[in-house]
């Protein structure tokens, strides 16, 4: 497969979603999620019982490979923020490193400024563990300790459960 | 480009359908959709035209159940098969993990899927990716029009590598889960050699 997969370990889970938790407040926001730049949910916080995180994280990195390709029609690398403004609620899509989409969702009990000032702490904060992520997803391949992986053992049998 | 996430314990793929215009790749989607326990799937999002042609993506996320304790999760896209849609189809293939390419079996369609095919091949490209080495099933569609081409030349012009492939009827369901089973099984299996 091209590119690596992306294992995240309960440590550094732990560690996103108090990143996340402590955006969600400061920013008096109503959802903050993270959101792999395939489409994929990494962690959320906020009030997200009402909102199919699922698929807004997979049309959010729609979104952001959409506005990705007008940059490099425009001669831009990358649009590195989006907003987007609502009657009721606002969004605001930020891209951390090359990887990760972070996304905070408010209303009038916010404002612009005060999210924009949030998101940049936080982004740097995440984007410090992602890079420890990475480095020891690195060490732990080098080392041959994903030996602890599941899916060593699965068999055909459990493949075909699956679709019973 | 999967998401294994140890702490909730699930793991989450990306299974791309590709093919030419009207081939029926959202029909593929609509029918896993209508047929899967409403527990296992979320919405099926379809970004289309007015005139229902697809314009963006459809996404259809589906949690088959689980496996050594880890929630298996496959995230199912369709590219837009018109030809005008290039810049869409190459970003939705963005950290693929499988690939279905839905082909239409009329004989005037066969252009239309060597041309989706090359597409397909030179897009994966750009991203680094080889389709041959990609988890990846042919899907025969359309298999009960009149007049369609045979199965062995298909398989001569568009399946050389001899993959597996699957004749099939999306729009009554006939060859759709053969099809998904088979392609979800191939990318369980690379993650399983990946570790």
């Amino acid at each position: 497969m091209a590119g690596s997969d992306l294992i995240m370990y309960e440590e550094e889970f732990k560690q996103i979603d108090a990143e996340l938790h402590k955006l969600y407040q400061q920013a008096n926001a109503k959802v903050v999620f993270l959101v792999d730049k395939n489409g994929q949910l990494i962690a959320s916080s906020g009030e997200t019982r009402d909102i199919d995180t699922t698929s807004l994280a997979s049309l959010t990195a729609g979104n952001i490979a959409a506005t990705g390709g007008i940059a490099r029609l425009l001669g831009e690398k990358e649009f590195t923020i989006l907003f987007h403004e609502g009657e009721r609620d606002n969004i605001h899509i930020s891209l951390i490193g090359q990887r990760i989409i972070l996304v905070v969702v408010f209303d009038q009990r916010s404002s612009l400024g005060l999210v924009r000032l949030r998101v940049k702490k936080t982004s740097d904060a995440i984007g410090r563990i992602f890079d420890s992520i990475v480095g020891k997803a690195e060490k732990e391949k080098a080392e041959g300790k994903i030996e602890e992986f599941p899916f060593a053992e699965i068999s055909d049998e459990d493949i075909d459960n699956l679709f019973r | 480009m999967s998401f294994i996430n140890y702490s909730s314990r699930e793991i989450n793929c990306k299974i791309v359908y590709y093919g030419p215009g009207l081939g029926g790749k959202t029909t593929n989607l609509q029918f896993i959709y209508k047929k899967t326990n409403p527990v296992q799937k979320g919405k099926l999002i379809s970004l289309a035209t007015e005139t229902e042609r697809t314009l963006f993506f459809d996404f259809l996320p589906l949690a088959l159940g689980d496996i050594k304790g880890f929630r298996i999760r496959f995230h199912l896209y369709t590219v837009p098969g018109q030809v005008f849609y290039a810049a869409s189809r190459k970003l939705i293939l963005k950290g693929v993990d499988g690939v279905v390419f839905v082909a239409d079996s009329q004989i005037e369609r066969m252009e239309a899927d060597i041309e989706s095919l090359e597409d397909l091949k030179l897009n994966l490209a750009e991203q680094g990716y080889e389709l041959i080495k990609l988890p990846f099933t042919i899907q025969y569609n359309k298999r009960d029009l009149p007049s369609i081409a045979p199965i062995e030349e298909m398989n001569k012009i568009l399946n050389p590598d001899g993959v597996p492939w699957f004749e099939a009827v999306a729009i009554n369901g006939s060859g759709v889960f053969e099809t998904l089973k088979n392609v979800a099984k191939q990318v369980l299996m690379e993650l399983k050699k990946h570790y």
